[in-house]
């Protein structure tokens, strides 16, 4: 009985597209009685999926499907409206490498906040930090400000970050398409190897091939419901109508 | 990794609150680092404004004040006076306003990647420290040239006081960063809520004032301000001490207000009740934070 990592019960996940936004147009809404107006959608309903350790699983779906969405709902990110969402271990979102980048810090600097945010230890962020250089090629340029960065060469040490952040379940959110071929190669060598470490992967893509290869189970969401759950071949082919 | 069948599987997301960011000392220093970077990018004064700022404010109010209202002359030591009341408000206002615009300001971390949230207000209070230090240094200075010998009771004022106003900033700056996610107003209400505190504290002008001024229920409500308070404990700290520790002023007037150390107490317990209300408002809030931003 493998043990579960992530654990998806019932989940239904509603958005409230609001447009007014101030106090005033608030206090309006009430003295005239004019309820605020609402447009509810769902981005997921009654979504329940189980994952278990070392498994990898991509999150296929249209735009709009919901993806995003439940991988925010696994990472903590955001909560559920209904069911419940648990996991186990630590949790790492890749979600858009480079969010907890600044500017107007150097590559070194960056590093290590971006490390910490991600729940690195100041001495696992020192014992890893030329692993991590390393792997982002950008040795010469690791005390300049980032702004100065290419951004490619923002995006290799946002992911070399990422990559060396040791969490039992990595949560990967379109970001495979980063830096050139070899670099890119590079990356992939690098989830491989996570994977044959026994690492939980969840990743989001529209890159099908990609997934399909480096995945073994693909989930399909349409419309935040879940319509197939199965090898990620198949998955991937229904999705393309086949 | 065969360990991890060993761990219960939690609710992502759901934190401790405050006690959570005691775990995070090291990315809290981080964050505090950037800000501070960040703040006097570009600039060449740097963290000298620091000192530019308050020195302005003090000589405009020195002036204004002391020369112009003629509160020197009824206040011994007027600078000393002034200055440890600015330097409370400061930081109040300082670390509150930050406070309250953190969580916006960290909209895209926000966003991506879950924290405990209250990292942000923390950080901000915690840089507002880290500027209220050269003016505390300044104030120090003045107090000790002036003829300062520090007791006891004093410094322990001292040292209160900067927790009460610590405490009440941040408490009410998780509450107002809260709920400006949803309202930008709170912004607003903010710095309004800022500008008032100045005048509704002991700081341009001494308590006698309003002693004699208003009816009794209203002093009542301007003591059990807990900015009042510790406005009144830095008097007490930086400034009673210089001027020779009198019974009564010159002009015959007690040079501190009554029941100090009841009010202090007061003080704190209201500082206390708002971190515990801000928190409770922050956690309720919070789990909507990534959609609202």
């Amino acid at each position: 009985m493998p043990t579960h990592v992530i654990e998806v019960t019932g989940v239904t996940k509603q958005f409230i597209l609001r447009h007014q936004r101030s106090m005033k147009e608030y206090a309006v809404a009430l003295l005239t009685r004019k309820a605020v107006p609402r447009d509810t959608f769902n981005a997921l309903d009654d979504v329940s999926l189980r994952i278990s350790e070392g498994e990898s699983v991509a999150l296929l779906g249209f735009n709009g499907s919901g993806k995003s969405t439940l991988l925010k709902l696994i990472s903590g990110v955001m909560q559920p409206d209904g069911g419940t969402v648990r996991t186990r271990g630590r949790v790492a979102g890749l979600i858009e490498v480079g969010a907890g980048f600044h500017p107007d810090l150097t590559g070194r600097e960056n590093v290590f906040l971006n490390g910490a945010i991600l729940g690195m230890s100041e001495a696992q962020i020192t014992e890893r930090f030329d692993q991590i250089v390393a792997f982002s090629e950008i040795e010469k340029f690791i005390d300049t400000e980032v702004k100065f960065y290419s951004s490619g060469m923002f995006l290799r040490l946002a992911f070399a970050v990422a990559v060396h952040s040791d969490p039992e379940v990595f949560l990967i959110d379109e970001i495979l398409a980063v830096g050139d071929e070899p670099f890119q190669k590079k990356c992939l060598d690098r989830i491989e190897a996570l994977k044959s470490e026994g690492r939980t992967l969840v990743i989001v893509s529209h890159d099908l091939d990609l997934v399909s290869r480096i995945c073994e189970r693909g989930v399909l969401l349409d419309k935040g419901h879940m319509v197939a759950d199965g090898p990620a071949p198949d998955v991937v082919a229904r999705m393309r109508g086949e | 990794m065969s360990d991890l069948g060993s761990l219960p599987l939690t609710r992502p997301g759901q934190g401790r609150g405050l006690l959570d960011v005691l775990d995070r000392r090291f990315l809290l220093k981080l964050i505090v680092r950037k800000e501070l970077r960040v703040r006097y990018r570009g600039s060449v004064l740097g963290m000298a404004w620091t000192y530019v700022k308050p020195a302005v404010q003090f000589f405009v109010h020195f002036f204004a004040m002391g020369v112009i209202m003629a509160q020197r002359e009824t206040v011994p030591n007027f600078a000393v006076y002034l200055f440890s009341g600015i330097v409370v408000m400061n930081f109040f206002g300082e670390g509150f306003l930050n406070a309250t615009r953190s969580i916006l300001w960290n909209a895209p971390l926000i966003n991506k990647i879950y924290l405990p949230r209250e990292l942000f207000p923390v950080a901000s209070l915690w840089v507002s420290a880290v500027h209220f230090f050269p003016q505390f240094l300044v104030l120090l200075v003045a107090a000790l040239v002036t003829g300062w010998q520090p007791t006891v009771t004093e410094v322990a004022a001292g040292v209160l006081g900067f927790v009460i106003v610590a405490l009440l900033a941040l408490g009410l700056g998780l509450l107002f960063g809260a709920v400006n996610v949803f309202f930008r107003d709170a912004e607003n209400l903010v710095e309004l809520i800022v500008m008032v505190a100045t005048w509704a504290s002991p700081v341009l002008y001494p308590w006698v004032l309003v002693y004699d001024n208003l009816p009794r229920w209203l002093w009542t409500v301007y003591m059990a301000n807990p900015l009042t308070a510790a406005v009144q404990l830095f008097h007490y700290a930086f400034w009673y001490g210089t001027t020779g520790r009198p019974e009564l002023l010159a002009n015959g007037n007690a040079p501190m207000a009554p029941d100090l150390w009841q009010w202090a107490a007061l003080a704190t317990t209201v500082a206390l009740a708002f971190v515990v209300v801000g928190q409770l408002v922050f956690k309720r809030l919070e789990g909507r934070f990534a959609q609202e931003l």
